[in-house]
């Protein structure tokens, strides 16, 4: 593969995650791997599930009595924006317009750093109520679930500023093009837990 | 294997065709993105009001359910062509995942 | 780049295969420490048969036998088992389907060093405070009340070995999803193909369970998390089903690539093409897909209520069914054809009796209230051991022979390798048939010894003389295996003169790219078509001599491995009042790992170009210059 080639809009490939083998390969692959992460994600509710506001006699805490929706509501606002921002950037990829899409990169990242900055909160806050990590089986649970959720975000902040650092001065070319499309498959599959998160944990949690 | 894939440069109107045919694309995203964001106000509207646990548990889940089908199938574009052979794998793994769910909540023995 | 070297030294030897991307060296790098890995489990389950032998005996303390048995299993399944069969499937799979190399050869080569530095890992613990002791399945209930790193050596160690497991089955995914040569359609493709493939999306689904059951293992005992602590609200019953939502598929991830190994066997040595092709690959899927539907068998006595185990029961019996079908299209392959009994071919056709009494047996456990009586005791031991040792032990000594030629260039003796079968073969009847009434008469399972007034002593003492013999079979295998090296007496392509698939058309071993021109596929048994046909070649071409793209190797999959292996010390003392530079030790553990991959991702690597001249100059030396880039 050449990467000095340059390409123009009117060259650039229809599909150019998938135009060589190489990025058919990485889209497979990545597929797989968000399968994987499904059951993984799946294995986690599930303890959660079987976990929830169970703790040590006389403990306290409980879904209901500790999780506040506003909060909540902000974030997943901002994840799921940060989704849609996502699909922005990927149209001007598929255009070939190299600083749009770099551009609407730039405030997903943003968006996701807000997030993150929500959920340090959201955890800090909780430990200063007393509910830590190691309080109860319910709280490892918790923090577990959500927790694993909050580094895949910062996983995939991370991604997509290397990405975005390391392509900045070269644009875009059939090598780095497979990278940034499945950054951005990654991103939305987190936004996918998310709303599994915000359903079940939050959600269902203020019900009782 | 692996060889670089021949430039093929389209002709004007092919690029203005497919120009127009992603912008409306991105409009069609732009509604799912709506509708997202409408679901996910019903869901949090719902728990607000305090209605009975027995009518929001299923109807959240059934909301996040269609929020994520629009994700996948909007969103992750996995209805397009060249998505079949990866969807099968993942509906196998939602298999898996809502088995293994489906143990955790039933037969833990507690 | 590029140019095909010379004769290399013995270092530049090491350092090819440890930065080695290239499928066929990853192979034999699966096969040694695979290998070594079976030898060193080998001798555990001799020091259990020693102990065994008589009532009361003292060769063992209790709790060094517990430690024994646990790393007996454990080794054996990840860490001899697995590898063994991804060594086979890295080996042949791709020459199988016409593909110059996997899809990501720089994350076979991180699956094999992750594999490499668990297995590591684990068995350091006999050096540091004592290995583990909770059983193979490691127990919650028996883990978090085990004393000293035993335990903690078996989580981080398996999670690091996991990981690698998982890359490799992504890989081999992609690489038979995306890599076929034209015309290998999937209903061309050999069985041995397709159970690579099916094991390979077992391995997708049933590893994150254990990676995430590990995790709370490591956290409860290191980070201080309640995931299975009772007192805090835990519930240990987690573990189980999360270990068995795994165990269950892994027990099929080991057998069906050792099903696909026995199908080549059949059809080769039969002269005949496999019988029933279209319901052996039916059989293959339903067996996946059933694996995930029946794991909670093996929790009948936990008391999860007769609706669940009613349930469970009647998909394991179901199970079986596949499994039949398979036995039938093997014995009706081998019926009116020209049978050569080669070494492989006796493995395979002992295999098929062995293996349905493991079956058998597998259906009686099936019913939840025999399985009452039989839970815990030698009976399931027999069981397991007749369909692991009978299916997927004999596959790989199978395997061995079959596949020797194509990955060394050497044909292993014939007359040896019909000595270790016959050693092992009766060995393993011996030991384990046995072990059925040992069950029956009430013996349990993990416990290190038994009084003289049961009435056991005669039977152990013939299951510890027919693992004696089975150690005999190994030697005699490591023997030939030098032997056969020192001789080193080079074969051609067709070393067997009845290969029917791709593999078999290419020298042995296989140039580093395989394939100077992808082969066009015409059919199932597509090398066997072009003999048939008259093709000297043994293939047609679906594309002319041009360059070939290859990829760099390189040393970041060890270093990035390596990482991990330094973390896990950290993480594994971080609770340590003694130790205070644990958490140090962690950080930078995770610091080599990342940085590493952040090194590998900025720095393009494209990979390097073969020239027509070059593979014209390679063919006219016989297309096999082993050890080039
Ligand atoms: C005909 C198909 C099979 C059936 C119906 C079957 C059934 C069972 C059942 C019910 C148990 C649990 C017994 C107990 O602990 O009380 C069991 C244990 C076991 N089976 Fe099978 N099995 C089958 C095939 C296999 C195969 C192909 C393998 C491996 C290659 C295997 C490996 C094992 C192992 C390792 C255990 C013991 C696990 C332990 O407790 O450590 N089985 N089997
Ligand atoms: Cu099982």
């Amino acid at each position: 593969m050449d990467l000095n080639k340059r390409y123009t809009a009117q060259s650039w490939p229809d599909h150019p995650e998938t135009a060589t083998l190489e990025g058919k390969n990485k889209f497979v692959g990545f597929w797989l791997l968000l399968a994987a992460e499904t059951v993984t994600f799946a294995s986690l509710f599930a303890t959660y599930l079987a976990l929830k506001d169970r703790g040590p006699d006389g403990s306290e805490f409980t879904a209901a009595g500790l999780f506040e929706l506003p909060l909540v509501f902000a974030m997943t606002m901002i994840l799921l924006t940060s989704s849609l921002t996502s699909v922005y950037a990927m149209y001007h990829m598929k255009n070939h317009n190299f600083k749009a899409m770099q551009a609407w990169l730039g405030i997903t990242v943003l968006l996701g750093l807000t997030f993150l900055g929500l959920e340090i909160y959201e955890f800090n806050h909780y430990v200063h109520l007393g509910f830590g990590y190691t309080t109860s089986a319910f709280s490892s649970a918790f923090f577990t679930l959500v927790g694993t959720h909050g580094a895949h975000v910062l996983f995939g902040l991370s991604w997509f500023i290397a990405l975005m650092i390391r392509n900045s001065k070269r644009g875009l070319n059939m090598y780095n093009a497979p990278k940034f499309y499945l950054a951005a498959l990654y991103w939305h599959f987190i936004d996918v837990v998310w709303v599994f998160i915000f359903t079940v944990v939050y959600l269902m949690g203020v019900i009782g | 294997m692996a060889h670089d894939t021949p430039e093929k440069i389209r002709s004007h109107a092919e690029h203005e065709y497919l120009k127009k045919k992603r912008s409306t694309e991105m409009r069609h995203q732009l509604t799912s993105f709506a509708i997202m964001i409408f679901l996910t106000l019903i869901a949090f509207t719902m728990v607000a009001a305090g209605f009975s646990a027995y009518l929001i548990v299923p109807i959240i889940l059934l909301l996040a359910a269609v929020q994520v089908v629009l994700q996948l199938y909007h969103f992750m574009h996995l209805s397009n062509k060249g998505h079949g052979t990866v969807a099968f794998f993942m509906f196998s793994g939602m298999f898996v995942a809502f088995i293994t769910v489906l143990a955790l909540v039933t037969i833990v023995w507690w | 780049m590029s140019s095909l070297a010379q004769k290399k030294g013995f270092g530049a030897v090491i350092w090819d295969y440890l930065t080695t991307v290239d499928h066929k060296k990853i192979a034999i790098l699966y096969l040694i420490s695979g290998g070594f890995f079976f030898l060193v489990g080998g001798l555990e389950a001799m020091m259990i048969r020693i102990q065994l032998m008589k009532a009361g005996n003292d060769f063992l303390s209790a709790g060094l036998y517990n430690e024994i048995i646990t790393m007996h299993g454990t080794t054996m399944i990840f860490l001899a088992a697995m590898p063994l069969l991804l060594a086979f499937m890295n080996a042949v799979m791709p020459l199988q389907i016409g593909a110059r190399d996997v899809a990501f050869p720089f994350l076979n080569s991180l699956g094999f060093w992750l594999f490499f530095f668990g297995g590591i890992f684990l068995n350091l613990s006999w050096f540091m405070g004592g290995a583990p002791d909770a059983g193979w399945t490691n127990y919650a209930s028996l883990a978090l009340a085990s004393e000293g790193h035993g335990i903690d050596f078996y989580s981080l160690g398996l999670t690091i070995s996991g990981f690698g497991t998982l890359i490799a089955g992504i890989n081999f995914l992609v690489t038979i999803i995306n890599m076929r040569a034209p015309g290998m359609t999937y209903m061309r493709m050999p069985l041995f193909t397709w159970t690579t493939f099916v094991a390979s999306a077992l391995i997708l689904l049933a590893f994150p369970p254990l990676t995430i059951g590990l995790f709370f293992m490591v956290f409860d005992r290191l980070f201080g998390a309640n995931f299975f602590a009772v007192n805090m609200g835990g519930n240990t019953i987690i573990w189980e089903h999360l270990f068995w939502i795994f165990g269950h598929p892994e027990v099929y991830i080991l057998i069906l690539p050792a099903f696909g190994i026995f199908s080549e066997i059949f059809a080769i040595f039969s002269r005949k093409r496999l019988f029933g092709y279209t319901a052996l690959v039916f059989a293959t899927i339903l067996i996946g897909f059933y694996g995930f539907m029946v794991w909670a068998h093996h929790m009948f006595t936990v008391g999860l209520g007769p609706t669940a185990n009613a349930v469970f029961a009647l998909a394991t019996m179901i199970i079986a069914v596949p499994t039949g079908i398979k036995i039938f299209n093997w014995l009706l392959t081998i019926w009116g054809g020209s049978i050569s009994f080669t070494v492989p071919m006796v493995y395979a056709v002992a295999f098929i009796p062995s293996f349905v009494a493991g079956g058998v047996t597998g259906v009686m456990q099936a019913m939840a209230p025999l399985d009452y009586q039989l839970h815990d005791s030698y009976f399931i031991v027999a069981h397991f051991h007749y369909v692991i040792v009978g299916g997927v032990v004999l596959g790989i000594l199978a395997g061995t022979h079959l596949y020797w030629p194509k990955m060394f260039g050497t044909m292993l003796s014939e007359k040896l390798g019909m000595i270790t079968f016959w050693f092992f073969f009766i060995g393993f009847h011996l030991t384990f048939f046995i072990q059925h009434f040992l069950g029956l008469m009430g013996m349990p399972r993990r416990v290190y010894t038994f009084g003289a007034d049961q009435g056991w002593d005669l039977f152990n003492m013939i299951s510890s003389v027919g693992a004696l013999f089975m150690a005999i079979g190994v030697l005699v295998l490591l023997v030939n295996v030098v032997l056969t090296t020192v001789k080193n007496v080079r074969v051609g392509n067709d070393p067997w003169g009845d290969g029917r698939t791709l593999e078999w058309a290419i020298p042995s071993p296989p140039p580093f790219y395989n394939f100077a021109q992808t082969p066009l596929v015409r059919g199932l048994d597509t090398y066997w078509i072009e003999k048939m046909e008259g093709n000297k070649e043994g293939m047609v071409y679906a594309e002319p001599l041009g360059d070939v793209h290859m990829p760099n190797g390189s040393i970041i999959p060890l270093i990035m491995s390596f990482g991990m292996f330094v973390a896990a010390f950290g993480a594994l003392y971080f609770l340590d009042d003694t130790k205070p530079w644990a958490l140090a030790v962690l950080i930078i553990g995770l610091g080599i790992t990342f940085g590493s991959m952040l090194v590998r991702s900025l720095k393009d690597d494209l990979g390097f170009h073969i020239t027509k001249e070059e593979l014209i100059e390679d063919a006219k030396r016989g297309g096999n210059t082993d050890g080039l880039k």
